[in-house]
Parts: C-alpha cells; structure tokens; sequence
C-alpha cells in the first residue's frame, strides 16, 4: 500500500449483560461520544460514515435507521456492514485510500441481552436442509469443537486454559464484562451446553457498542500525536454446508491473513506481531483460529498454549483485553479487538499494557464455524 | 488520485413473484454467471464480492454467507451491507470504494432478493420505532399513499398523469426480457379502474414483489481496457441518509423538508460540471416505487422545475424515443426484487451506454446516465456512469 491509513481515536462502552437502561441509540452514542470528545471533532466534520448492527439481533428491519443523527449521517454518507465489525473498519479503509473520503466514522452496537441467540442463529441455516435440524451457532461449535479436538487431539484442559487466560486478563480491563479468577477445573466442572462447550468455555450474553475514527496519513498527524496505521487487512467467505467442510480447519481465515500478513510484509507472525486480538466466542475457537493465523502449525495450537507463549508475560500474548470470551456481542466483537489493538500500539491499555507493542493483529469472525473471517494489522 | 472503476460485466435473472424452481443461492448464481459470461471471465479472476440484501425480507440471517459457495465467492474476500431500499446501490458504492482504493482490480457486486421465502410488508413495518411507530405504521404502500396525495395537492397533477407514467413503465417493460410485470395496458382509464391498496393509491400505481438478482463486474481502469472494448465508467457515487421517520417523509405536506435528492444532486452534479441535467445527462434510470413518485423524483432531481413533473410525462419528454428517457427498462414499478433493485437501475444505464438495450434502447445517444436509489426514511444514493472519462 502506497498511502496509509490512520485510526486516530476508538471508544467503546463497558460490555453489560443488560444495558436495559438505554435504547441502541443511546448506547452506541456513549462510544461515539468517546472518540468525538478525544478528538475535538464534531459530527458535521465526517464525510462518511459506516455502521455495523443486524437486524435480527435489533428486531428492526434496517437496524441503522435509527443510529443516522448519531454518526453523522444526517443528509451525509452511511452504509451498514453486516457482517462482524472488523468488516467495517476494513469498509472504512477502503473509503479512504479510494480518496474518495477524508474522514471517516466507524461505529457498531448491539444489545444481545433484547432478543433470542438461538432463534436468530438458527434462521442463518439453509432453510430446507439445515435449519430443521435445530442448529444454532452453539451446536455447531460443538459439532466443530469436537472433530477439533479428536482430530488433533486438543484437550478440554487446553480449551479450558483459553478460558482462564482470558477471563484472567480481563480483570485488567476497565471495559471487560465478566472478568473472572477461575482454574481450569472450574471451566471443566462448569454446566455442560452443548458437549463439549461448557459454560465457562462460551461467551455470555452481552450489551455493547464501540467506535474510531479513520482518516489519511496527512489528516491522523494533525489530529493526534498517536495515529495507529492500518498495515494490512483482509477477510474471506468460508463455505456454508458444515459437512461440505473439514471443520477441524479454518481456510478461509488462513486465506484472509496471507493477504494481510502480505500487505504488511510480514513473513513470520509470531516474530512480527508483539500482540493478538481473536475474536473466540468460544475457548476451543481461540486455538483453532491461531492455527489459522500461523501463529502455530495446524494442530499445534494445544501445545502453543501450554508453553505460555500467549500469556500476558509470552512472547506473544493473546488478548490481553480478555477477548470475547468475558462478554462481547456480536458485530462490536470484532472491532473492538482493533480498538484493544490501537490502544495496545498507543500505550493506552493501562494494567493489561502490552511492553513496547509496535504491531499488533485484530481479528474479526462471523457465522458458524467461522464462516466468514476479517484480518487487520496494525501498527504504530 | 483515486482509480478508475469501470463495469466490465452485467448480468441480471428475469423477474417473477415466484422462483420455487430455485433456492436463493441458486437464484443469484444465474446472476453472477450472466455477469461473468458478459465479462467473459471466469469466477477466478473475480478477487472479492460484495453483496446487498435485506435479511429480514427472507429471514435469513446472514444470507450472504449461505450462497458463499453457490455464487461463487467462497474463498474470497467481501461483506454485504443492508441499508433498506438502498442496499442495492450501498453495495455498488462499496465495489466503487473497494476497486478505486486500489485494493482490489476485479470485484463483483450482487443485489438480490427473494421475497418468496418471506413477508417484505411485515418485515418494512418492523423498521417503525418499537415504542410508538409500530402501530401507526403500514410497510411502503401507505408510505406512497402519502406521497401521491401531497404531491397532487401541491403540483396540480390529476390521476390521469399518474396513470401515463404507468402507461410509459408497462410499454417499457414490455420491451425489456427481464422485465417482471408485462401487463399490455393500453389506456389511462385501465390504470385508473383498478383497486385501490391505500388511497388514493391504486395496484396499478405501486410495484410487485419481486425474486430476481443482478450482478456487476467493476474493475480498475488497468484491467477494465484488457477485460472489454465497452466499459462504463462509475464517474461518481453520492450517498445521503437521514434521520429516521418522520410524518411525510416521502411527500411534504409542510413544505420546509430537505429532502436527501436535493442534497445528493447538488453535491453529485456540482462535482461533476452538471447545471443543466437534462441537457448534460443523456437518460436516467430512478427508484420510483409508485408512478407518482416518480413525478415527484422528476423535480427532485431537477429534470424539471418545482410542480412540473406531471408536464415532463404529458410531453412524452421521458419516454424511449424522448428527448430525456427515464427508466427505459419499466423501472421499479413494473420490477421489484428490492436489495437487486438498485443494482439493477445501475445494470439497465450501463447497458444503454454500450448501446445493449435492445428494444429498450434509447433514441438519444447515451454518453452520461444517472442511476439511482431510494430507501429507508427515503435515503438517495445517485450513481453517476459514462461512456468515457
């Protein structure tokens, strides 16, 4: 890439269970607010705008209807990414380097806690074939979760370790939902949902919005001594068919890093990036998905885990901000992990500080059994 | 300098009410290999895929992801956007974006819908404010009921007018082969006899549901000049949302709205030298919903003055053989697969710049085109293409 990118403020609410005391609207307004106020910006001054929600998880038909006065887009520039919020950001960058745009808002919201997980992740289904076997997003992790874990003989302690890191890491984040100090024999004695996902393996429900603000090279120095570059950023469609796939890999997100990792002129990631943000809604997810990532070779990532190399004293420490797995919803999962990246690369993450993060990767991941992958590097 | 996009590619499926033949996946591919056999590409060199699409007219979540492999795109790069109405012209502006950054040379961008596996009026009343539009709220029909009758206080236009924009429409349609409703009418008074939806709007003034999907190939200048001897170029994309519901968000019985197509078209054809638009763009295709919206849109995009647009369709100014041709293709009112819809208005003025409309070509040689969308709290994105740069 001959011009850069540069995310110069990010904002997000703290994750809830149940943020029953605001509309959408006002909710994605308290990260909004955030990266206006950090800024001096105002919303008049942005020529561009996009959102990320759903419609089924708002119960609205165009759920960015009605968050339009609150980013801008009022007689101006809006579109709605559907997919994970790393999507929109990626959107966002593109809007900038086609020149098209100069300043850019990127906002997603969702409040899970006002509807029904798997009711909605069910309609995902092929109607005719797949739906009526009462698949959800949960189930289907099981299903994937388990040829995981035969095929390369992963571990539920392994799994279970996700969980502890990661809710452990979270106590250090103001934002986080439900940090918890908890062992692996907690996460392996918690209620079973669907074997072998136990409770302490999956993510809660969760409240949320988060948002930043892109600009070009030339605006981002003059808008903060801190601008945090886009390095590289890809994403890519799995296939739908669960049994079309070998779900013990994840192609497509190793597809989407390559493109990422090349734009960025990285070779080897694990040397290169200083810290990862993955989007594991569930634990089992944040092993496969390194995997993907190269951090580790397939069927490694068990091991990879057990030798600390991702803990927050690791060479390479994943999530530092707890990652999904505390509580983040679905579409601000993903862009929150790029806003934990630039506050990691800015030296902003207060307790849960990364030592001298120059390049850190964000992940972002949609459907079920990651069916849709979103890869971004950034950089100081 | 931002690249040059162009489309190199058009492919659309015929129309219809009904396609139990297919399923959703297998109804978009007949669009995606229309557009590659057009671009006489292979779906290999197609690099990313971008799609519009309203989930909850199907009530599909994440529809996109269920055609990944049908339609071609699974192992590549892309998103979908939902923006209502607009979502066909959201995802035309996200391949201008993706393929002017510079990120991608070859990108294909699909509108579909499928409303046959869904309730659209159901799933439009669902965008109303749960706490007080819900109730008050009757999907689009009521929406245009509005318009018509502000629009005919306001303008002076009668009922007759209405009904010779339908008239223009259905001759239209009859000449285009992916047209869904070819109804033969032959007089003001067949339009005018038929039945109220909401009045004073009649079935014959509003658009069908529609199945179908269209597909569209974008590439960088580099590759368009090696891909094909016609590519159109996307000159320019404006988008202009609002704030949400408003009472007579579609007609004005206030008189002090701003309306999103007057704030597109002054920044569309400000940058681009257009002051008398009739004169320097050569045909448009438009989003009009009923009849009567699309006198109104005649004045909003300035083809004419304030209250004039009723004179514009009395002329025959806007039919095939007119001096400024509008929707040659028999528009929206004649075929609506909505998230296509948009897609579809930029896929029909393309074609009538490379001189492939067939029956439905044009008399005026059409160098510049304005395609455009209207959704949501009525939202305009205006997409302005040439023949040359």
């Amino acid at each position: 890439m001959t011009a850069r990118v540069g995310i110069v403020a990010v904002g997000q609410t703290k994750y809830s269970p149940n943020r029953a005391d605001v509309s959408e609207e006002e909710l994605a307004y308290e990260a909004v607010k955030q990266v206006l106020e950090s800024t001096g910006l105002s919303l008049s001054d942005f020529d561009g705008a996009v959102s990320c929600s759903q419609d089924f998880w708002d119960g609205r038909t165009i759920s960015n209807m009605n968050i339009q006065r609150i980013v801008g887009a009022h007689l101006s520039d809006e579109d709605k990414v559907c997919e994970d919020g790393i999507n929109a950001v990626y959107a966002g960058m593109a809007r900038i380097l086609s020149g098209h745009h100069k300043l850019v808002l990127v906002m997603a919201h969702t409040k899970e806690s006002q509807a029904e997980k798997s009711l909605i992740e069910n309609a995902a289904f092929d109607p005719a074939m797949l739906r009526q076997l009462g698949l959800d997003f949960l189930s289907a992790a099981a299903m994937q979760a388990k040829r995981y874990m035969y095929k390369y003989g992963i571990t539920a302690e392994q799994c279970a370790e996700v969980a502890v890191k990661n809710r452990g890491n979270a106590k250090r984040n103001p934002f986080a939902q439900a940090p918890l100090d908890i062992t692996t024999e907690d996460v392996l004695s918690s209620k079973i949902l669907s074997s072998p996902i136990r409770l302490l393996d999956a993510k809660p429900i969760s409240d949320g919005a988060c948002a930043m603000i892109l600009t070009t090279e030339e605006r981002a120095k003059k808008l903060t001594r801190k601008p945090v570059w886009i390095l590289g950023a890809s994403c890519c469609y799995e296939t739908h068919y669960l049994g079309d796939r070998d779900l013990a890999e994840c192609d497509a997100l190793a597809k989407a890093a390559r493109k990422a990792y090349s734009m960025a002129g990285i070779r080897n990631p694990v040397k290169e990036i200083d810290v990862a943000e993955i989007c594991e809604e569930y634990s089992y997810q944040e092993l496969m998905w390194m995997e993907g990532l190269g951090f580790c070779g397939k069927g490694e990532a068990g091991k990879f885990i057990d030798s600390g190399i991702t803990q927050m004293d690791g060479k390479l420490p994943v999530n530092p901000s707890g990652g999904m797995l505390p509580g983040n919803p679905i579409c601000v999962a993903g862009m929150a992990r790029v806003a934990e990246a630039v506050l990691q690369l800015r030296g902003e993450a207060g307790d849960r500080q990364v030592k001298n993060a120059r390049v850190a990767l964000a992940h972002g991941v949609t459907g079920a059994c990651g069916q849709h992958h979103g890869v971004m590097i950034l950089g100081r | 300098m931002p690249n040059r996009v162009a489309i190199v590619g058009i492919g659309q499926t015929y129309h219809t009410s009904k396609r139990p033949d297919v399923n959703y996946a297998e109804m978009v591919r007949e669009a995606v290999v229309a557009a590659l056999a057009d671009a006489q590409l292979s779906i290999k060199d197609i690099e990313a895929a971008f799609m519009g699409t309203m989930e909850t007219f199907e009530a599909i979540y994440l529809p996109d992801l269920g055609m990944a492999a049908e339609a071609g795109f699974f192992g590549k790069p892309g998103f979908k956007v939902g923006t209502g109405g607009t979502s066909g012209a959201s995802v035309v502006a996200e391949g201008f974006y993706f393929v002017a950054s510079g990120l991608f040379d070859v990108a294909l961008i699909i509108g579909c819908e499928k409303q046959d596996c869904g309730d659209t009026t159901a799933a439009i009343t669902a965008a109303a404010t749960p706490m007080w539009g819900k109730g008050s709220t009757t999907g689009a029909i009521g929406e245009f009921a509005k318009q018509a009758l502000s629009y005919m206080r306001t303008s002076g236009a009668k009922e007759e007018h209405a009904a010779m924009v339908r008239l223009k429409a259905d001759r239209n349609a009859c000449r285009n082969p992916y047209a869904h409703l070819k109804l033969g009418l032959k007089s003001v008074d067949e339009v005018l006899k038929s039945s109220y939806l909401v009045w004073p709007l009649r079935i014959l003034d509003f658009c069908p549901q529609s199945c179908g999907a269209c597909a569209l190939i974008f590439a960088s200048e580099k590759r368009a000049k090696k891909i094909t001897k016609k590519p159109v170029w996307v000159a320019d994309i404006e988008t202009v949302h609002q704030e949400v519901f408003r009472a007579g968000v579609f007609g004005d019985p206030t008189g002090k709205e701003t309306y999103t197509q007057h704030v597109a078209c002054e920044r569309l054809y400000k940058r681009n030298g257009i002051t008398k638009p009739r004169r320097d763009i050569d045909m448009a295709e438009i989003y009009e919903p009923s009849n009567w919206e699309e006198l109104n849109l005649y004045e909003h995009f300035h083809f004419c003055g304030k209250n004039e647009g009723w004179k514009l369709i009395e002329k025959g100014i806007t039919e095939i053989e007119g001096e400024f041709p509008v929707n040659p293709s028999g528009g929206v009112i004649a075929t609506n697969p909505i998230g296509a819809t948009p897609t579809i208005r930029v896929a029909e003025a393309a074609l009538q710049i490379r001189g492939d409309g067939g029956e439905r070509q044009v008399t005026r040689d059409v160098k510049t085109a304005i395609a455009t969308a209207l959704g949501g709290p009525n939202w305009t994105v205006m997409t302005l293409l040439k023949r040359s740069l």
